[in-house]
């Protein structure tokens, strides 16, 4: 009995995929689990694996294609077997990246059909998610989203074991990073909060934003990092030299810390205040950007938040980074001082609350002690969702961060 | 010389069931069996002990409730010679089908013992056999004595299982050794032929694996039915005669001296692994005895050697082997068949009252300090039960507080052993006490208990 293979949606936004390559040729044996095929997301290049075991029949579609989701992009089956009835549902491939590559056989490339209905997300794409009645209790207790969880009972039926999985390690496993019991409390609106998030919304738009801005004296900071690359370069000589980035992320995740109003996402009916701080790092990429997170950057160490940003920034450029290393953010930080700007706005990623703009580091003169001297000052700016941060609440937060950044030492008091 | 892919050594319900399977998969399989295919379970135990049992419960009806129902029967007397007679019919029966399965499935029945050879051969008499893919030790479980006590099995006055099975008469007493399932099954069947029972068991309960709720319920009715229950007892001396057997016991404190015609030892079991050429082809033991096992794979120590059953770890249970030898053939197959839940296999006694259950019992909830809540519906509720006089037991359904997952399940009643399964699958799928109640059960049955325990470990039950 042959079966279809079908365009996955292989990340929880994912619409439509570009199938970049097969990597099964026709007439290859598949096993379940193999990978068939790389495709491009909306997001990242991810396998596209076989959930049949076989020969690879028939490839539907040509690399460099386009495919909605849940549309068949090829069949497995035994050697010679009639699979005239499978190819009803073939799909026409729209306007490709790769105009060069051969049209698809079979009847469906005749002609050119209307674009598909953008699929629903995967927890809808067969109906219904499978997931044992116990599993379906545990995720609505500890706020899992079953679609993001990887099945491994009969069919991908999720069961317990598998939240118990992603629960303690969200970062070792295939599925989206799942957060602890006790890891948020969520807080219903206030009818004040509900006022305020109404009439802001209705001014401004759908995430009501305003700017808080602050000028932070680095000098510290500056001789703080020269003395750790340093220390570094003397040691084994392994060692990243430490980034002006990776210390505004350290501090930022302690202030967050301390200041967890700031820390929150907006949930329309409350506000979910988390206990933990994922830090998203918007890093450019090629045609345009991503934001992986660095998971539990309150917890880490200088260096091992310099070294995972590297590496995750290296992949973001490969487009190599799966969907749950770049979503489940609780804050966000963007920096074009590499590119001199001095100052600038960012725009909020939703449903997270804030996010931080920081500048270059700029030489100038500056006022101390009543006499003009050379500084090097930094200028960080604070865009605020108005329905989670009020000004004062923004403004508290920015303080701590400046403190922290003018005394370095107090980041890890 | 013959080639097979797959060789099994043993024919019982582990060694039969995997080569089936591995037949069906196009696997070219060998079983090597010395005596009757089906092995102890089809022949000298699960089956031939139904029949028997069920002498003994319509033994029991006929005596205890004719008159109630309506039936006039005279003076009623008992053979058990006959319904052993009846029961060999039926063992016979079995291993029969066993053989028609092999045939069916062209699976090769060798007879002989099988030795292990190094590199996945097999010996079997003058002939050694190649394996080209696995070879699987099934070879079961045997009965033992307590040799330490003076209580070696020497077939007549202190016998096993496999004598007690071929009994021409119940004998006038007995004392049973070991209140496991199989203490408990003989006990019940001798008491209804009418022989004076005395049931010993060294732990402090009978059914001691079973929860405590069970064991006591059991007990009562053993004692109302003239078994002399004696828990907690230990067997100081046997002295062993000709026609009959002095033990004496001490429990609570107190010493007795018993006197039996016979003396049935049902303590435990020891499992094949000798003079088969395990250890000179790399197959080694745990401290226990039994055959080392890689539970993932189900491989021994000796690459290519795979083991199953009875002598691969407890729980001693037909029921597990099977599944066990259904996984492996599928894993000798290349499949990825659903791994084993070990913490979901039935365990069910067939006296009257059954005793079934599943997962964990109250004490070992306590012992994992698990947040749990016990729900219970008596039969003595139960329409159905009241209907048929069989009122004796209960449901007991451990659910986890929080999310209402079965964390175990209790069966005392007539038909405790069907009943079980509805759990089982419960169980095995995730349900809670919540889709059980949700599910809609027929009245009036038994089941219906089963639903009520669920509602009344939500606190929720309807007829109590």
């Amino acid at each position: 009995m042959a079966s279809k293979v079908l365009m996955e949606a292989l990340s929880p936004t994912m619409e439509e995929g570009r199938l970049v390559e097969w990597k099964k040729n026709e007439g290859d044996p598949v096993r379940p689990g193999d990978v068939i095929a790389e495709v491009e997301t909306d997001k990242a290049v991810m396998e596209l694996v076989a959930r049949a075991e076989g020969v690879l029949l028939k490839q539907l579609v040509p690399a460099g294609s386009t495919v909605a989701v849940t549309k068949l992009v090829g069949v497995i089956g035994q050697p010679g077997e009639d699979i005239s009835a499978l190819l009803g549902g073939a799909p026409a491939p729209k306007a490709t990246n790769a105009p060069t590559a051969p049209l698809p056989r079979g009847p469906a490339a005749s002609a050119p059909l209307p674009p598909s209905p953008p699929a629903p997300p995967p927890t809808a794409s067969g109906g219904r998610t499978k997931a044992s009645p116990l599993a379906r209790k545990v995720a609505r207790e500890r706020g899992l989203d079953l679609g993001a969880v990887a099945g491994s009972g009969p069919e991908g039926r999720i069961v317990l074991r598998d939240l118990d999985k992603s629960a303690t390690a969200p970062a070792a496993t295939g599925t989206a990073p799942a957060t602890a019991a006790g890891s948020y409390q969520d807080v219903p609106l206030s009818q004040i909060r509900k006022t305020i998030a109404r009439r802001l919304a209705q001014s401004i738009g759908p995430v009501p934003t305003f700017y808080l801005t602050t000028e932070v004296d680095m000098d510290r900071t500056w001789e703080a990092r020269e003395a750790l690359n340093q220390a570094g370069q003397r040691g084994s000589g392994a060692e990243t030299k430490i980034s002006f980035n990776d210390i505004v992320m350290k501090a930022t995740a302690a202030a967050l810390k301390a200041h967890p109003a700031c820390n929150a996402w907006w949930q329309d009916d409350r506000i979910r205040y988390w206990n933990e701080v994922h830090l998203s790092v918007a890093v450019a990429v090629e045609d345009g950007l991503i934001t992986p997170v660095v998971r539990h950057a309150d917890r880490k160490s200088l260096r091992e938040i310099s070294a995972e940003v590297k590496e995750l920034a290296g992949r973001a450029r490969e487009r190599r980074l799966k969907p749950e290393e770049y979503t489940g953010g609780t804050f966000s930080i963007s920096n074009l001082g590499m590119f001199d700007i001095d100052q600038f706005t960012a725009i909020i990623n939703p449903p997270e609350a804030g996010i931080l703009a920081v500048g270059s580091i700029v030489e100038q003169a500056v006022v101390k002690q009543g006499a003009v001297v050379p500084g090097r000052r930094l200028r960080l700016t604070m865009s605020c969702d108005h329905r989670v941060i009020d000004g004062a609440t923004g403004a508290a937060f920015l303080r701590t961060l400046k403190g922290m950044l003018e005394n370095p030492l107090a980041i890890v008091y | 010389m013959a080639s097979f892919d797959v060789i099994i050594l043993g024919g019982g319900p582990a060694g039969y069931v995997c080569a089936i399977r591995a037949a069906q998969l196009g696997l070219s399989t060998a079983v090597v069996e010395k005596d009757k295919l089906g092995g102890v379970c089809v022949n000298i135990g699960c089956i031939p002990t139904k029949a028997l049992l069920h002498s003994a419960s319509s033994i029991n009806l006929i005596a205890h409730q004719a008159k109630d129902l309506g039936i006039e029967v005279g003076p009623m007397t008992t053979d058990y010679g006959v319904a052993m007679k009846r029961s060999r019919r039926v063992s016979e029966q079995n291993s029969k089908g066993v053989e028609f399965l092999m045939k069916k499935n062209k699976v090769t029945v060798i007879k002989g013992t099988g030795t292990l050879l190094p590199g996945r051969k097999v010996k079997v008499g003058a002939d050694t056999h190649d394996a080209k893919k696995a070879v699987v030790i099934a070879t079961g479980s045997r009965v033992k004595g307590i040799p330490q006590i003076g209580l070696d099995i020497n077939k007549t006055t202190v016998i096993s299982s496999d004598e007690a099975l071929f009994l021409e008469a119940a004998p006038k007493s007995m004392v049973v050794v070991g209140a496991g399932a199989v203490g408990c099954e003989f006990a019940d069947i001798f008491n209804a032929f009418g022989t004076k029972v005395t049931l010993v068991e060294a732990l402090p309960r009978i059914l001691p694996i079973e929860d405590a709720e069970c064991s006591d319920t059991l007990a009562k009715v053993f004692k109302k039915r003239g078994i002399d229950v004696l828990a907690g007892a230990k067997v100081l001396k046997a002295a062993v005669g000709k026609d009959s057997v002095t033990l004496d016991v001490e429990a609570g404190g107190e010493k007795k001296s018993i006197t039996a015609d016979k003396v049935l030892m049902a303590a435990g079991r020891a499992v094949n692994t000798e003079h088969m050429g395990f250890k000179e082809a790399g197959v080694q033991l745990t401290d226990r005895g039994f055959v080392k096992v890689n539970f993932s794979t189900l491989e021994t120590t000796a690459p290519g050697v795979y083991c199953i059953g009875d002598v691969a770890g407890p729980p001693m249970l037909a029921h597990k082997g099977s599944r066990e030898g259904v996984v492996l053939a599928e894993l000798i197959a290349g499949h990825k068949p659903h791994p084993i839940r070990y913490d979901n296999i039935p365990s069910v006694t067939y006296c009257h009252p059954e005793v079934a259950s599943i997962g964990l019992t109250e004490e070992q909830c306590k012992e994992k300090k698990l947040d749990y809540q016990v729900g219970r519906f008596p039969f003595s509720a139960n329409g159905r039960a009241r209907a048929s006089n069989e009122t004796d037991g209960f449901v007991k359904i451990i659910r986890d507080k929080k999310y209402g997952e079965i964390l175990g399940a209790h069966i005392v009643g007539g038909h405790a052993s069907e009943m079980i399964h509805e759990l089982a699958v419960a169980r095995e799928n995730e349900y809670t006490v919540e889709e059980i109640d949700l599910a809609v059960h027929a009245h009036p049955t038994l089941s219906e208990a089963i639903a009520e325990a669920a509602l009344d470990s939500m606190g929720r039950v309807i007829h109590t």
